[in-house]
């Protein structure tokens, strides 16, 4: 029994040292949205090719929204431009755009030059959409339901490997449980 | 001379002290009365930055720092609670934004952890310091050993 209990101090320091081990390899920068599960917050905003145009949350099409947070000062979504593009021809759901904190005759320059792949994008200047979604960096990307509720947030720029690893599996799990629904 | 130096240095530190405050991103914003702007300085502190993760938003250049400290301002405007505002930013961005986690299941550990260690360890020392001396049977020699024994001290004379 005495043996025993010597040993309780190295049991005990060799599982700190393994939790803690761990934490060396966690990504800190990787949070969790506090948002999964909540409905997409409301907003009104104007998009960033029209000052005088005001988009709100009835203006999402039915079916299943990609709410993609960009902005022309980050260099990472300029990276995933490209697969937006791509991403936007899909028939399976819709890309809007939130603008964040930017100036609008950039943004605008940046969608003439580079395309345009969303549907409209909302020129959030003040943050303040943005600050309801919890968006601490761009990009970030958010996956809404055809119920309108928030399923997943991505920080960090898509390429086709995340789009397959992150979004496809939930994308298709969102279609069956709309088919589920109708039958 | 010495004196003179210390001092020196003292002072200087105390000029560096000064430096790092007015480093601080500065806002220009206009509080009606001193308790508001009293609050609006203590919650700014207590807040994380969730980008710049390890500066408070009073402390952060970064934009969304800059957002969430014009959010604050007005929902103190609004006239929203504390508790209010912190629970609107941790609605937002979770439990993370705050630099004093919330008492739940999930940081009793956090919260209890040193205090528990600390009775355990006050318990040990407790137990060890109150354990009997192992009894100590006298010893007797007998009459070969006692022998033996004043030879050594003979030969130590």
């Amino acid at each position: 029994m005495n043996k025993l209990i010597r040993f309780i101090p190295l049991v005990l320091f060799v599982a700190l040292g393994i939790v803690l081990f761990r934490g060396l390899s966690l990504n800190p920068t990787e949070l969790p949205s506090a948002l999964i599960g909540k409905s997409f917050p409301e907003f009104s905003l104007a998009t960033v090719k029209d000052a005088e145009h005001t988009v709100t949350k009835a203006d999402f099409r039915k079916g299943i929204k990609l709410v993609n947070v960009w902005g022309t000062w980050c260099p990472a979504c300029r990276s995933e431009h490209s697969y937006l593009i791509e991403l936007s021809k899909s028939k399976r759901f819709t890309l809007y755009g939130l603008n964040y904190d930017d100036e609008r005759g950039l943004a605008q320059q940046w969608l003439t030059r580079l395309g345009d792949p969303y549907e409209f994008s909302a020129f959030d200047e003040e943050g303040k959409l943005s600050v309801n979604l919890g968006v601490y960096a761009a990009p970030e990307t958010f996956v809404v339901d055809d119920l309108g509720i928030i399923r997943k947030r991505f920080a960090g720029p898509i390429d086709a490997r995340i789009w397959r690893q992150e979004f496809e599996p939930l994308v298709t799990q969102i279609e069956n449980e709309r088919k589920q629904r109708r039958n | 001379m010495f004196n003179k130096i210390f001092l020196c240095t003292f002072l200087f530190g105390l000029l560096l002290c000064n430096l790092t405050t007015y480093a601080s991103p500065v806002d220009t914003y206009e509080f009606n009365n001193e308790v508001t702007k009293i609050r609006f300085n203590a919650l700014t502190k207590e807040l994380r930055c969730p980008k710049c993760q390890n500066q408070n938003l009073a402390d952060s250049n970064s934009p969304i720092a800059a957002d969430l400290r014009r959010e604050v301002y007005e929902l103190l405007q609004q006239g929203k609670a504390d508790m209010e505002i912190v629970d609107f930013m941790v609605k937002r961005y979770g439990d993370f934004v705050l630099y004093r986690p919330r008492i739940n299941s999930l940081t009793y550990i956090l919260w209890f952890g040193p205090a528990v260690l600390l009775l355990i360890g006050a318990i040990v020392v407790v137990v060890i310091l109150r354990r009997k001396p192992v009894a100590q049977t006298e010893q007797v020699l007998n009459a070969e050993q006692k022998n033996q024994l004043d030879n050594i001290l003979k030969d130590k004379e």
